[in-house]
């Protein structure tokens, strides 16, 4: 028999897409905003989410998934805020998937909720490819980190919502050059928002938390209105 | 590194297409991978070649096709290919756009093999996607 090329034309990572939408809209259901926290090892994740918590918290109902490849150090700090935790620990697996964050969930009453938030496996390059149900992906940079660390990462700028810069209290004695840094963040992704924040000093948290309610906010408009 | 997660999805994917196909042997997967797509093509060989071993799929060749950074630039109303990834600019007119039409993709785009010898689905199917395809942007 002759071969033949037959075209397919399936996304490879089709199975995690699908089940990230029907996580998606089960979020939307329940009405709960999710936000996907992607950086570098050590930018600052878990601190960040920790104060997001204990901040939040005080007037909505929150909850964290935190992947790591090994410890459960980072869902017992976050749970010092009084939040549900859970950890994904992951083995050898450099990313969260949208099945982990299904399973995660087992048990969780989505309703009694108003923000998930997921703090990805410290990690640049492989969180970009999976979609995992989140309405905002955040990636994170430290002013320690080199103002180029856009450049060399374009692929997880250009699938993010919004960039935040971390450890905003550093930025003097390192000497971070904010327009280098702009600069390079715009040319991997013009327009993409930012936020400077430090949880050192407390500087900028408003503004990001502000942000990310009003994401909320929108969300729960565009699902009264369908 | 991801591209071992990303060879297996895609060998599944493979196997469970080759499977509806009726398709006997695979002989190779074609794979189009965009600039953008935050895959290492060599991992990806290589991760490949290590998931097919002792499945339906071994021996099989992967052939990816690299797919450019193609963006739409509100200046000059065209879509247009970037040269590299970056920058996010218009190469004729140095807009910045964020608008990406191309190149974060990682598709199967097609199978080669022995088919087997009733099921002309697929064929049809082809089609109405190609149709679909051929309507003008926007
Ligand atoms: N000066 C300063 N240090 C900070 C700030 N936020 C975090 N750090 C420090 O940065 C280090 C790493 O912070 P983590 O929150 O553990 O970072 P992470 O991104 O969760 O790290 P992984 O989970 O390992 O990827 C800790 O020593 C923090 O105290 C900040 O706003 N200012
Ligand atoms: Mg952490
Ligand atoms: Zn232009």
């Amino acid at each position: 028999m002759m071969p033949r090329i037959v075209e397919i034309r399936q996304n490879v990572l089709k199975k995690n897409d699908l089940l990230a939408r029907e996580l998606r809209e089960r979020f939307r259901e329940a009405g709960v905003f999710v936000v996907n926290l992607v950086s570098s090892p050590g930018t600052g994740k878990t601190t960040l989410l920790r104060e997001m918590l204990l901040r939040l918290g005080e007037r909505y109902r929150v909850a964290a998934l935190v992947g790591d490849l090994a410890t459960e150090n980072d869902a017992q700090r976050l749970r010092e805020s009084g939040a549900q935790v859970r950890q994904i620990t992951t083995g050898t697996v450099c990313h969260l998937e949208a099945e982990m964050i299904g399973r995660a969930l087992e048990g969780w009453n989505l309703e009694e909720l108003d923000f998930l938030f997921i703090e990805n496996v410290g990690n640049l390059v492989c969180p970009a490819s999976y979609d995992l149900g989140e309405n905002q992906r955040a990636v994170l940079f430290s002013v320690t980190e080199g103002e180029d660390k856009p450049l060399k990462y374009p692929t997880i700028v250009n699938s993010a919502d919004v960039a935040i810069v971390t450890k905003i209290d550093l930025a003097e004695p390192v000497g971070f050059q904010r327009d280098r840094f702009y600069e390079a963040l715009h040319e991997a992704r013009p327009g993409l928002p930012v936020f400077e924040v430090s949880v050192r000093t407390g500087e900028g948290m408003s503004a990001w938390l502000a942000h990310v309610e009003a994401g909320r906010q929108a969300l729960r408009e565009r699902v009264a209105w369908t | 590194m991801h591209e071992l997660s990303i060879a297996h999805s895609l060998a599944e994917l493979a196997i469970e297409e080759a499977g509806s196909l009726g398709m006997r042997r695979v002989r190779a997967l074609y794979v189009k991978l965009g600039m953008l797509a935050g895959v290492v093509k060599e991992a990806l060989h290589f991760s490949f070649d290590v998931v097919i071993q002792g499945t339906p799929l071994e021996g099989a060749e992967l052939i990816i096709e690299d797919v450019p950074v193609v963006v739409y630039c509100s200046r000059c109303q065209e879509e247009r290919t970037l040269p590299e990834p970056l920058p996010m600019r218009c190469p004729v007119c140095g807009t910045r756009t964020a608008e990406v039409l191309h190149g974060r993709e990682m598709e199967l785009y097609a199978l080669e093999g022995e088919e087997g010898d009733t099921d002309d689905a697929p064929d049809r199917r082809d089609q109405a996607e190609r149709s679909q395809e051929e309507r003008p942007f926007g």
